[in-house]
């Protein structure tokens, strides 16, 4: 059953094009599958190793903008593709040290001030950067001498690129690497006592989710040709977030829902009104405060609780009691 | 007038304005544990706020008390209906304040526009001031001496009031302070308040010298972490000493590599972090 429903979202996912036929949806669709790659990544920190950062735009803007770089100096497919990598993972070894000095909500405030770091380079090193107006790439690179300049094409190598994800995901998290880092997550002491070393499986869980930060910034770069501060900005690393958690955190479907999710809230929000970041706010307080599991999850409960209200009441039931 | 002497009434005045912003900061941090990312986004609030103020007529100094009255209570409605619900649950308050300040920012944006605001600096303080035969800018003065008599004030609260033996009860043992009949819920209403009333009265005062623009509260939000980052959190001294680092480092760091002053200015942020993760002063680890 399970197998049955992977092969038929593979055949709709690999089919798309041709069902959609539309480029503007085939566009959307490019766009959800990059993001999802970015949750996908981001997921990694946030729901197995239990590290909420806010500053993963950052990683996704170096990539972006080492890649950026690297075109304009007219290297070829493979000099940029590692080269931004490799710059990436540099970065986020940087970062993994120092945010790595915190723990909990220590943790988030660097990753905070990390992240408006790299949006300061971006925006005001103007020499590096080009600041506000951000860099152009010319044309999408040829990997392996293959076209991506039409939707369809670029459409599927993105495909490619995020079931190879998925996949990693996949053997990440039934490996005994990722058993290590939910157990820092959830257990740090007795991982020590059973001796792992907690700092060292943080940050290699820290250095994969920035790698594929790292990918997706890429993608997210060839898709556009065009890179500005304002995707390293903290409402960048904040919907990434959302997409984390809307989904449900630590699943290997959530962060792709929560992706699907951002990514159609955004397109149809921003055909009506043009206040996206009010919406994003508004969504973030929402989910928090009534569906703090997730939406998935939280919609689901809700929908219960919803259909009891309605039910006449039979028996009486012992009161549940408050926890005062 | 020597451009190095400029810089530095420059860089305490700003170091002034920052510990308006970050000395709330980080008593919130301290005593409710919620790296409270709306921070920036009462500095902007009180800012807008002032400006309509000024705008219906009343005076500087009135606007800027009305602007912080106005912001305290914002920030007392948000604790006590919002970030009360979610209590124990950290991560939780966090992301709700990122989300509220997103939701601010956008509302400021309908209700202000997108253009800056340049605020009037008031009659009486305009010009220069001559002090050992050296001419300063007047208003830039009178924030020094503002940000001296309010840090003068919060030490006093916390260090000889009744409330402010009980603040720092609570930010040392929360549940032995709540054993001895400390109401901590209530202290955690007052300090957001007083917090967020003390940024958003910053940003009226800042309005002459900042001018009030969207992106304020991004722009100062991050100052306020890296202060508090620095000097260490639920500490007076800390927020003090950092605000003064950070003041000084933007203002000469703009002047000597404009380019990267924003980078320049993290750059103690992260020494101290290695040497030292709980801050300068810190009473908590992070």
């Amino acid at each position: 059953m399970r197998r049955l429903a992977l092969a038929v979202a593979l055949l709709l996912l690999a089919t798309l094009p041709y069902w959609v036929g539309n480029s503007y949806y085939i566009n959307v669709a490019t766009q959800t599958l990059i993001y999802a790659v970015f949750a996908l990544g981001l997921n990694v920190l946030v729901g197995y190793a239990g590290l909420v950062t806010l500053g993963h735009a950052g990683l996704f803007g170096i990539a972006a903008y080492a890649g950026a770089t690297l075109v304009n100096a007219g290297h070829g497919h493979i000099v940029v593709a590692v080269g931004a990598l490799a710059a990436t993972l540099a970065a986020t070894a940087m970062f993994a040290v120092l945010a790595l000095r915190g723990t909990g909500l220590g943790f988030v405030m660097i990753t905070v001030a990390l992240g408006q770091i790299v949006w300061g380079i971006a925006y005001r090193w103007i020499s590096l950067t080009n600041g506000d107006n951000g860099i152009s790439i010319t044309a999408r690179p040829r990997p392996f001498g293959l076209a991506l300049d039409s939707a369809d094409a670029f459409y599927w190598a993105t495909l490619v690129v995020f079931l190879i994800a998925v996949a990693a995901m996949a053997i990440f998290v039934a490996s005994p690497f990722g058993a290590a880092v939910r157990g820092t997550r959830d257990q740090p002491r007795r991982m020590t006592a059973l001796g792992y070393n907690v700092w060292l499986t943080r940050f290699l869980a820290f250095l994969f989710s920035g790698f594929w930060s790292g990918v997706a910034g890429l993608l997210y770069l060839y898709y556009n040709q065009f890179i500005s501060p304002q995707t390293v900005a903290l409402s960048a690393s904040a919907e990434a977030l959302l997409m984390v958690i809307a989904g449900g955190t630590a699943t290997l479907l959530g962060p792709i829902a929560g992706a699907i999710l951002v990514i159609i809230m955004k397109d149809v929000a921003s055909a009506y009104i043009e206040r996206w970041n009010f919406v994003l706010g508004a969504i973030f307080v929402v989910i928090v405060i009534f569906m703090p599991e997730g939406l998935v999850p939280g919609s689901v409960r809700l929908w219960r609780w919803g259909i009891s209200l309605l039910r006449p009441h039979g028996a009486p039931v012992l009161r549940r009691e408050s926890g005062r | 007038m020597n451009l190095w002497l400029i810089l530095s009434v420059n860089s305490v005045t700003l170091g002034g304005l920052l510990f308006l912003l970050s000395a709330g900061f980080s008593l919130i941090f301290g005593l409710m544990r919620i790296p409270n990312l709306t921070h920036g986004s009462m500095f902007m609030l009180g800012a807008y706020f002032g400006v309509s103020c000024i705008a219906w007529g009343f005076g500087f100094w009135t606007a800027a008390l009305l602007a912080g009255l106005g912001v305290a209570l914002f920030g007392a409605v948000i604790e006590r209906f919002v970030l009360r619900r979610l209590v124990g649950a950290e991560l939780a308050q966090v992301l709700v304040t990122l989300g509220l300040s997103f939701m601010v920012a956008d509302v400021c944006l309908m209700q202000w526009g997108g253009d800056p605001i340049s605020v009037e600096t008031p009659p009486m303080l305009r010009g220069a001031t001559a002090v050992f035969g050296l001419a300063f800018p007047t208003y830039r003065l009178a924030i020094i001496v503002i940000a001296t008599v309010i840090a003068a004030a919060l030490w006093l609260l916390l260090d000889r009031t009744r409330l402010g033996a009980m603040i720092r009860a609570a930010v040392d043992d929360p549940a032995m302070a709540r054993v001895v009949g400390i109401r901590v819920s209530h202290l955690f209403t007052i300090v957001f308040a007083l917090g967020a009333g003390l940024a958003g009265f910053a940003g009226v005062i800042g309005g002459p010298i900042l001018s009030v623009y969207p992106g304020l509260d991004q722009d100062m939000l991050p100052l306020a972490l890296v202060v508090v980052i620095l000097g260490g959190t639920g500490s007076l001294l800390g927020s003090l000493v950092g605000s003064f680092v950070v003041g000084f480092l933007y203002n000469f760091g703009q002047a000597v590599f404009p380019e990267l002053a924003y980078v320049v200015l993290f750059l103690p942020m992260l020494i101290v972090l290695v040497v030292r993760p709980q801050g300068l002063f810190g009473r908590v680890t992070l």
